[in-house]
């Protein structure tokens, strides 16, 4: 089976080309630039590079977030319209889920997660089992403080894995001691062709209900809740 | 015989998520348009951020439906247009991301279309173009008069210093605390009037064709407001039909001068405030015994639609202009 997976829900851009699970291609940058311009040139020049044409792709599996709204929606937009004029299946995969591929040899507990500004995350906890990854907390978008909190009652390892682990390193150690564990750079990114690994083939959706998971609310709309609540 | 040209559409530069297939740059084989308008109404206005949500939700739905009405394969079709700007960049980003990934899996070229030329275009759909023509654009974004000598040949002759047409109907309709969108809401409410206010008309510099609608807002605010001070009744059919009238004025005049000067063979109007009737009548008064042709097209013509972004992306692909992979979305994209 030929897979194209992509990923564009944070600042890393990713595209893989898989045949039947193996890596044939893979490109990824984490760069401060748009994915607007960078992703379908991507997508082209890896495709000529392995000599693929569009007709040869059999699955598509895309990021669906959370991240980057903006992102998300290229990368999902992109995916779909290709799974939809290609007829072919279309998976989103969780970004979250996607990043904690990135410790799948982990003994210990695995928490990925992305800055949501306002030091606030999209997380979840997750554990490594025969190869496979088990949640052991929902994805949610949460408060750094409030989900430290909830990680040091579980008095547990944890692997935290994100591409803004500077960030909150210091606030993580502070919380969890010698609990906290990182992984060396190069592992808080999403390697593209880990969304495949990460794909559940019962998660297969019809190319229009995929949907980007933002897991928060847009703006307006929270505001527009909270007045609406505060007025009833 | 040469052969038919067919270029599918695709519109999101705002809150309308559209795709459209049209033959030779004529004749419509289908229109698909999914407003947001009910998304939108509660906030007084577009959120970018839920209209790019929408767009993203709608897309492939929407395109399905423009095949399916136009009942045509991916073989009839020759390249996707798409509008790259202006617009809300997230927006745009979605329906450009949709064009791209078709171009690519269909192999077809990818054509950026400026959303004022598909609006001007729009009106090809109703009648061939005569050329030196002249169009007034009037929208929620947009007040310009645009010469074209040709097709695909665009000369800004003016445009508005401040706010648009559109922008200037909307902001008066919430002084007078009518719902959103508010154009249709003055228009009706202008029909039932009398233009007893005199309201400024901003003409500006007389050897120009620009236009200016704040000066004309402040007026109406102030009207309301030493009303309300003096505890006068206020007429609001009245201050609709004032306002209305003159920004009717300045734009049927400036038209009026600018089709003169460059002795055009037409008239067009394009864009959403095109729907207004107090404008379209007044235009068609003052036009009636004149030798060009004037053109309005049908009202579901002048609001946002991916039939005028096929239209326009037809003479573009005719031209042999075609867009690379890394095209972005340009929010003030000028128009050339
Ligand atoms: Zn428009």
């Amino acid at each position: 089976m030929n897979l194209l997976a992509i990923n564009t829900s944070d600042q890393v851009l990713g595209v893989a080309l898989l045949k039947n699970g193996q890596i044939i291609g893979q490109y990824t940058t984490n760069l401060r630039k748009g994915h607007a311009t960078r992703l379908m040139p991507a997508i082209v020049d890896l495709m000529e590079e392995v000599n693929w044409t569009p007709q040869d792709l059999e699955k598509i599996v895309v990021a669906k977030g959370p991240g980057s709204y903006t992102g998300v929606r290229i990368g999902l937009t992109t995916a779909k319209t290709l799974a939809w004029a290609l007829k072919l299946p279309i998976e989103g995969v969780s970004s979250i889920r996607a990043l904690a591929y990135q410790a799948i040899f982990s003994p210990y507990l695995i928490s990925p997660f992305f800055d949501a500004r306002r030091e606030r995350i999209y997380t979840g906890l997750f554990k490594s089992s025969d190869g496979h990854l088990v949640h052991v907390k929902d994805e949610q978008n949460i408060a750094m403080s409030k989900w430290l909190e909830k990680l040091v009652a579980l008095n547990e390892k944890i692997l935290f894995l994100s591409p803004s682990i500077s960030l909150y390193k210091e606030m993580i150690e502070e919380a969890l001691g010698r609990n906290a564990l990182f992984a060396s750079e190069s592992y808080n990114i999403i390697q593209p062709a880990h969304l495949a690994l990460a794909s559940i083939p019962e998660n297969e959706t019809n190319v229009h209900t995929l949907i980007p998971n933002y897991l928060r609310l847009a703006e307006a709309e929270a505001k527009w809740r909270e007045q609406k609540g505060a007025n009833e | 015989m040469t052969k038919d040209v067919m270029i599918l559409g695709i519109e999101t530069s705002c809150d309308e998520t559209a795709a459209a297939i049209v033959k030779n740059g004529r004749t419509l084989l289908s229109n698909v348009v999914a407003s947001q308008i009910e998304s939108h109404q509660r906030f007084g206005g577009v959120v970018p951020e839920i209209a790019s949500r929408h767009h993203v939700e709608q897309m492939t739905i929407v395109l399905e439906e423009a095949f399916e009405q136009a009942d045509v394969t991916w073989d009839d079709i020759d390249a996707i247009a798409v509008t790259e700007g202006p617009g809300l960049v997230g927006a745009l980003l979605v329906g450009i991301s949709a064009a791209k990934a078709l171009a690519f899996a269909k192999q077809k070229p990818l054509i950026g279309v400026h959303h004022i030329a598909g609006h001007i275009y729009a009106n090809r759909l109703q009648q061939e173009f005569s050329f030196p023509l002249l169009s007034l654009i009037v929208s929620g974004g947009h007040t310009e008069l645009v010469l074209m000598r040709g097709h695909g040949d665009y000369e800004l002759l003016g445009e508005t210093l401040d706010d648009a047409a559109g922008e200037a109907f909307d902001k008066v309709a919430r002084m007078l605390k009518l719902p959103y969108p508010g154009g249709p809401h003055i228009d009706q409410l202008a029909e039932h009037g009398q233009p007893t206010i005199e309201f400024p008309r901003a003409w500006l510099d007389k050897d120009r064709y620009d236009f200016s609608f704040s000066g004309l807002k402040s007026a109406v605010n102030n009207y309301l407001h030493n009303a309300k001070q003096r505890e006068e009744e206020i007429i609001k059919e009245d201050v609709a039909a004032s306002f209305q009238a003159s920004v009717i004025d300045v734009h049927v005049e400036k038209t009026y001068r600018a089709a003169l000067q460059y002795d055009v063979q037409q008239v067009i109007v394009a864009g959403g405030v095109a729907a207004n009737q107090g404008l379209r009548f007044a235009l068609e008064e003052k036009f009636a015994h004149e030798k060009f042709q004037l053109l309005i097209p049908p009202l579901y013509l002048c609001t946002d639609n991916a039939a005028m972004i096929a239209a326009a992306g037809t003479i573009a692909y005719e031209q042999g202009y075609r867009s690379a992979w890394d095209m972005n979305a340009h929010p003030s994209l000028p128009l050339r």
